[in-house]
């Protein structure tokens, strides 16, 4: 194992988590308002691609109107959603809302596909496939620009959570009866922060869309983020950005490393193993607060 | 009406202590059973493979997973993984020459084993956590069932189940494996029935309800949750063992993937979370509504000649499990059993609706 080849999977590992990070920060925000994971995310990135994809193609739109558009409609449809249904289930046990959320997932990667074609569509977003040479290292230029978009966007949001309606959000998370008795709108809140999770959900979905084509694989990125998430601390967008790049450079190292060894399939299953050893060493994440429950 | 009697008032109390209180229900339940019993001999074996027993065995994996959602309030996404373990360890130790009713503990022991150590990873942590771990755990047996070849017998290999007898019946041909998977299910069934007036189910009770009154009142959660996750995974190896001699004969990795837990969930959600009844109901539903909603839009199709796409119908089952998770959980929680035991409890006093029941 030559050092190039390593040290090009790790800066390769490196982008494609912050890539992945952009979908946990989604998650990271819906429970940091409204204490819920969000086990729909991957579905709704697939959702996003989908929507651009048909925003271009069927309408003929230009990429930079179809993907603002698709960004508006996406930010409806988690308004909508948290009014529909989330609403409906406070009081409710965590279980039942988590095994709404999986019941969307499983609906949306039914329905997305079924009306709008299974087969695998390619998003053009303009960037070339020559990879970018620096020095000896080959860097896939579609990885790059994603991994810089998601870590401007995640730094956005760091910024946003200092804005008025970041503070607001911020209270809410911390306790919603208190900002309730304060004067603070928490539906509004929580449906801004569905909104705003759809559309970080569709931007990956689109990043990942111009990597490897629209399909409902889009929606298996969920696993990934959760890790993220779990391994940042579900609470933190810190820990989103530092947990993304811990994910994405083992995935990018074990499936170098690893798969000649034991014959393929690593890159799906490292992400199952982060998981399991937060759990098993560090429930509360990297930077979570420890405030979990233990029985 | 159909109950000859206006609503249930025992003068004694073993009468209010039996499994069915009422005289009708003890006959439904009879008249089933001697129903299924004879099925084989009455109706085609086209839909007694094809539909009874896949009923049957899917039920048994419904009890299971609902004596952990429904019994214990823990949520389980990776029960695939345990009926996959316990086919693959049941189907190993029949081919090292163990007999079917050993395999099948085997298979439950081993399903048990594992499944209680990715439990026990997550109990210490409470609900999201644990959705997350036993998702985790889907996609790790996964991968190590695709890539020990010892296990699966070769990647893309699928390991034949040998020939193989229970109780001195030969489980070949048509009808054995419908009787064996049948006495299985009834003996199940009444497992699940009792289990929830022992201590131990009332122990699970009162740890769903809340952990920590439980604890104050002398039950200790971690123990109970960990014994939850115990049962329901053996009963998953062995249903797993089951499904692996009576229906598909050959198992492959494919069979135990993540959309089998994610059915087993819808099943158990539609069903109703903590009712052996309801395992059955959503087993049907679940099992049966896609194939009659395809064989109706493939009939209005053909009728009033609109082409539906095949996308459209390849996707159908996925947004049908979809959408009845999530109107269940919106409209009736409780499912399917609370919908049967609502039109039951109507009729018991009908037309005397303001009575007790």
């Amino acid at each position: 194992m030559d050092m190039i080849l390593l040290l090009e999977l790790a800066m390769n590992g490196v982008f494609v988590g912050l890539m992945y990070a952009l979908l946990s920060a989604g998650i990271v925000l819906i429970y940091k308002t409204s204490g819920i994971a969000n086990l729909a995310q991957g579905a709704m990135a697939m959702m996003g691609a989908y929507a651009v994809v048909v925003l271009a193609g069927g309408f003929g739109l230009s990429m930079w109107v179809a993907i603002p558009l698709a960004l508006a409609v996406m930010f409806a449809f988690g308004v909508a959603l948290e009014r529909v249904a989330l609403r409906r289930m406070i009081g409710q046990p965590v279980i039942m809302v988590i095994m709404l959320t999986i019941g969307l997932e499983i609906f949306l990667r039914g329905v997305i596909p079924g009306f709008f074609g299974a087969a695998v569509k390619r998003l053009d977003l303009g960037i070339s496939n020559t990879p970018i040479f620096v020095g000896e290292l080959l860097l896939n230029r579609a990885i790059l620009i994603g991994g810089g978009v998601s870590l401007g966007l995640i730094l956005l949001s760091i910024l946003f959570f200092n804005s008025r309606f970041g503070i607001i959000m911020r209270a809410v998370s911390d306790n919603q009866t208190a900002s309730w008795s304060v004067g603070i709108r928490v539906e509004r809140a929580i449906a801004v922060a569905w909104g705003l999770s759809a559309c970080m959900a569709t931007t990956s979905g689109v990043l990942w869309g111009a990597t490897q084509g629209v399909d409902w694989s889009l929606s298996l990125l969920l696993i990934k983020a959760l890790a993220i998430a779990i391994l940042g601390g579900l609470d933190s967008i810190v820990g989103v950005l530092i947990a993304g790049v811990i994910v994405g450079l083992a995935e990018s190292l074990a499936t170098g490393i690893l798969d000649p060894i034991v014959g393929g399939g690593t890159r799906d299953v490292v992400a199952s193993v982060i998981i399991l050893l937060t759990l098993l060493f560090r429930p509360h994440g990297l930077f979570g607060r420890e405030h979990i429950e233990r029985v | 009406m159909i109950y000859r009697r206006a609503g249930i008032s025992f003068t004694r109390y073993q009468d209010e202590r039996q499994l069915w209180k009422l005289p009708t229900d003890r006959w439904a339940v009879i008249v089933i059973f001697a129903l299924l019993l004879v099925a084989p001999f009455l109706v085609d074996r086209l839909f007694v493979v094809g539909y009874l027993l896949p009923l049957i065995i899917w039920s048994m994996a419904a009890m299971g997973l609902n004596l952990l959602m429904g019994g214990a309030g823990q949520i389980h996404l990776g029960y695939g993984a345990v009926i996959g373990i316990g086919a693959y360890a049941s189907v190993h130790a029949m081919r090292a020459g163990l007999p079917f009713e050993l395999a099948m503990i085997v298979g439950g022991l081993a399903s048990a084993v594992i499944g209680v150590v990715f439990g026990a990873a997550a109990l210490r942590v409470k609900g999201l956590y644990l959705a997350m771990a036993t998702l985790a755990m889907q996609y790790i047996v996964d991968f190590v069932i695709v890539q020990v070849p010892a296990i699966s017998g070769g990647t893309q290999a699928a390991l034949s189940v040998p020939r193989t007898s229970f109780l001195g019946i030969a489980i070949q041909g048509d009808r054995a494996p419908y009787y064996v998977a049948l006495a299985l299910c009834a003996v199940l069934t009444l497992f699940m029935l009792n289990v929830r007036r022992t201590s131990f189910g009332r122990a699970l009770a009162a740890v769903r309800e809340k952990d920590y009154a439980a604890s104050i009142i002398g039950v200790d959660p971690f123990r109970y949750k960990l014994l939850a996750f115990w049962v329901s995974s053996f009963i998953g190896g062995m249903t797993g063992a089951v499904l692996a001699v009576c229906y598909y004969r050959t198992i492959s990795p494919d069979q135990f993937h993540l959309d089998l837990s994610i059915q087993l969930v819808a099943m158990v959600i539609v069903g109703g979370l903590g009712s052996v009844l309801g395992g059955f109901l959503g087993v049907g539903l679940i099992l049966f509504a896609p194939i009659v909603l395809n064989q109706l839009i493939g009939l209005a199709a053909d009728q009033f000649g609109v082409a539906i796409p095949t996308d459209l119908r390849a996707h159908l089952p996925l947004m049908l499990y979809g959408g009845l998770i999530m109107g269940f959980l919106l409209l009736e929680p409780l499912g399917l059993a609370k919908i049967y035991s609502n039109i039951r409890n109507y009729l018991l006093v009908w037309p005397f609706r303001h009575a007790r029941q």
